[in-house]
């Protein structure tokens, strides 16, 4: 138990974040205008956090007795879902407002979710995931249904409990056959121990349980089935973070959990399992979402779509592929929080203005608005030059690379038919006769947040190499 | 190891035997001649109306879960409790500190869900 | 025959008996009650395998916190009338036995077979592991940072509990 100074500093993003609920909690009670104090504390919260994060990803380290890693990949997520939440909280401010939700505890809740998040990406140890997953789950669990009074929020937020808790019993009965074919939870003692696991049925079993687990929480075909109606459900900011910050904090699980696994053959016993829910996921989420009038529907269904490219990467278990799917997940938080962002902001009183054909003519009446939502389907469609491009390029690259061509092709089939309905929404914004569609009313502060995402978006787009150069080195 | 159980395995022993054979002698020796007035249920002495299936107010779930929340606070501060003094000896000062952070994490969730009016009956 | 190997068979049949007399009752309330007993030998069962501290968290948290709140469910959700479920649908028994005669079957591979398709590791010095010291020892040396996020999981589930139940809504 001898910790040193150094080892507070690398894991301060946890410790301003965990402050930070704890500041939060106190000033929900004790201030009279809470709703609007904690806000702006925990957009600084999480701006201080990602940042710091970011600027001490050099300081790799092994913390607290193997259970937590600092620096590194680790702390690349840590950027993503800080700021994924701060750009969140932005979006919030105003539609709290608009949808009769104003109140503090939910940026209680955000900070919560993302210390989850925040723990499962630097696990070491399985005990550290399951904490973790739990400690972002169940605040999930309460924003989707934080809107009491509508039908559609309790039902979202029941159906994401009970399927929730369910996955989690197969993550835990995995972790359980783990532990007893291994003898110790941590993954450093799997990693020694894996010569002789490894063709161990139960310890096969027990990690194909946790995949099981894990593929619902990123939403993969065909345990994807939550997804539409608790992504229209729940509050569009809550969706926004759920979608993005929960799918990359269960990847960044999933790779703790196969980073034994990863450059040894009995990956190979996974492999047709994952690639069968890469394609299916794909496919199933492309083909349905062509056939969606809601747009909260629409990208919930091209969630699961993008939830199988992701999965390419994993199927081709070299580090090429998973500083891909890190790549991939970096650009996908920022386009759907974009996407999500301008849904939140059109989005008016009692779930109208969510019709596709709502967004007629948006090109005449808010060039801004349009133009950004452009841009983030462009992104999400897979468009040269933007992030999302170079997402699914490094992650098709990679299934070459490990032999598997026809993964790749299957995804370059599904980006193709994933374009028209993105496409889409751009040709009816803008090339659309007649003069129907509704007029927003934009909200500044949200307007900010959509602002940043779209940068952000760009940057990465511009700057693809330097970044995966990046998230490379961190790879092994 | 187990043979340091067997007092209380004794005492609910001794418990089951008790509850058992107050409940069976008193309907062995207790004369026995019911009517159908007798079994009716025992409303007061007024006249029974309506099951005895009523439903609860959900304000008793709100507590319930609180219960369990705070139940659970205990079972991570027992451990602490029993294995004090060695970790003490051990480790000084931090072994208290640990528990005094998550305690403070904790009472927080208490004075919070106080402050909310989560004890009130209203 | 030793102490332990009574206490297994008086404790199994306790919870073999209490988990039959739970499926067959009709009062929904009396199954909740049998289903206490069955977690009282559930919890003897775990003093006979030297995990005192479980047998003691399932007493303290399952036959008492967690069997609230089962109850005050029962009572809140009264069915209307003692029709049960199986007889309204009578194809969900055969759902019923199809799931139990699964896990049965998987039970008796997992004990009969498991040797054959892979190894369970023995836990090292299983009789000190379970005790209430050693599991005080490793949660506040090696298991603090998990220990400590347990404390800000509770703090969320609170929290969620009161937004979910208490807030008010104009």
């Amino acid at each position: 138990m001898d910790i040193t100074i150094q080892d507070y500093l690398n894991i301060l993003p946890l410790i301003i974040i965990a402050a930070g609920i704890l500041i939060s909690v106190v000033i929900e009670m004790y201030a009279k205008n809470s709703e609007k104090i904690l806000p702006w504390f925990s957009i600084v919260i999480f701006f201080s956090a990602g940042y710091y994060a970011l600027f001490t990803v050099n300081s790799q380290s092994v913390l607290f007795s193997n259970m937590i890693v600092t620096g590194g990949t680790a702390n690349i997520f840590f950027f993503l879902f800080c700021f994924g939440a701060a750009i969140v909280s932005l979006l919030s401010i105003d539609y709290l407002k608009k949808a009769g939700i104003y109140f503090g505890e939910y940026y209680i809740l955000l900070q919560s979710a993302v210390l989850g998040m925040m723990l499962l990406a630097n696990a070491r140890d399985l005990v550290m995931i399951f904490i973790g997953l739990e400690q972002m789950s169940i605040p999930f669990y309460v924003l989707a249904g934080f809107n009491r009074k509508k039908h559609f929020s309790n039902e979202a937020a029941l159906k994401y409990f009970l399927l929730g808790a369910f996955a989690t019993g197969f993550i835990v009965f995995g972790m359980g056959l783990i532990y007893g074919s291994v003898g110790s939870m941590s993954i450093d003692a799997i990693m020694t121990k894996f010569g002789d696991v490894s063709t161990n049925a139960v310890f096969i079993i027990g990690v194909l349980l946790f995949i099981i687990g894990f593929s619902f929480k990123i939403a993969a075909f065909p345990f994807h089935m939550w997804v539409p109606d608790v992504y229209q459900g729940s509050p569009t900011t809550v969706t926004a973070i759920m979608s993005t910050g929960g799918k990359a904090a269960a990847f960044s699980a999933l790779f703790i959990a196969l980073s034994p696994f990863f450059g040894d053959v009995s990956f190979n016993i996974f492999k047709p399992f994952l690639s069968a829910l890469a394609v299916l996921s794909m496919l199933f989420g492309s083909i349905v979402a062509i056939a969606q009038t809601d747009i909260k529907r629409m990208l919930a269904y091209s969630s699961i779509s993008h939830a199988g490219y992701m999965l390419i990467g994993v199927t081709s278990g070299l580090a090429s592929g998973t500083a891909g799917v890190i790549f991939y997940l970096a650009a996908y938080t920022f386009m759907n929080l974009g996407a999500f962002g301008i849904v939140s902001m059109l989005e008016g009183e009692n779930d109208t203005n969510l019709k596709i054909d709502d967004y007629i003519n948006l090109g005449k009446k808010n060039p801004l608005i349009a133009g950004l939502l452009s841009i983030f389907m462009f992104a999400l469609s897979g468009l040269p030059p933007f992030a999302g491009f170079f997402g699914k390029y490094y992650v098709f690259i990679s299934a070459i690379e490990s032999g598997m061509t026809w993964l790749a092709i299957v995804g370059v089939i599904s980006s193709v038919i994933s374009v028209y309905f993105y496409l889409r929404l751009v040709v009816l914004m803008y090339f659309k006769e007649g003069n129907e569609g509704i007029n927003p009313t934009v909200s500044n502060t949200a307007l900010l947040g959509v602002v940043i995402a779209a940068l952000i978006v760009i940057l990465i787009g511009l700057f693809p190499g330097s970044i995966i150069e990046l998230i490379s080195t961190f790879v092994i | 190891m187990l043979e340091s159980y067997i007092p209380i395995m004794l005492v609910l022993g001794f418990a089951v035997v008790f509850a058992m054979a107050a409940v069976f002698s008193s309907k062995l020796f207790g004369p026995q001649r019911p009517n159908p007035e007798k079994l009716s249920t025992y409303e007061s002495g007024v006249k029974p109306i309506g099951t005895t299936h009523e439903r609860v107010s959900i304000k008793y779930y709100l507590i319930a879960m609180l219960f369990i929340i705070f139940d659970i606070e205990v079972i991570f501060v027992y451990p602490w409790a029993v294995e004090f003094r060695q970790l003490f000896a051990e480790f000084g000062i931090s072994v208290f500190v640990s528990m005094f952070i998550f305690l403070v994490v904790f009472e927080l969730g208490f004075l919070y869900a106080y402050k909310k009016g989560g004890f009130d009956w209203d | 025959m030793n102490l332990e190997i009574i206490l297994f068979v008086i404790f199994s049949a306790i919870a073999v008996v209490s988990s039959v007399l739970m499926v067959t009752r009709r009062n929904a309330i009396m199954s909740a009650l049998f289903l206490i007993l069955n977690f009282g030998a559930l919890s003897g069962l775990y003093l006979t395998l030297h995990a005192q501290f479980i047998a003691v968290v399932q007493v303290i948290v399952y036959a008492g916190a967690i069997m609230v709140l089962f109850l005050f469910v029962i009572m809140l959700l009264r069915p209307a009338d003692d029709k049960g479920l199986l007889e309204e649908h009578p194809k969900m028994k055969w759902f019923a036995i199809g799931i139990g005669v699964f896990i049965f079957l998987q039970l008796a591979f997992v004990i009969l077979f498991s040797s054959t398709v892979g190894s369970i590791v023995q836990a090292p010095n299983n009789i000190e592991i379970g005790t209430i010291q050693s599991i005080g020892k490793e949660l506040y040396t090696k298991y603090l940072i998990p220990f400590e996020a347990a404390a800000f999981l509770l703090l969320a589930a609170a929290i969620g509990a009161i937004v979910l139940a208490k807030k008010k809504f104009n």
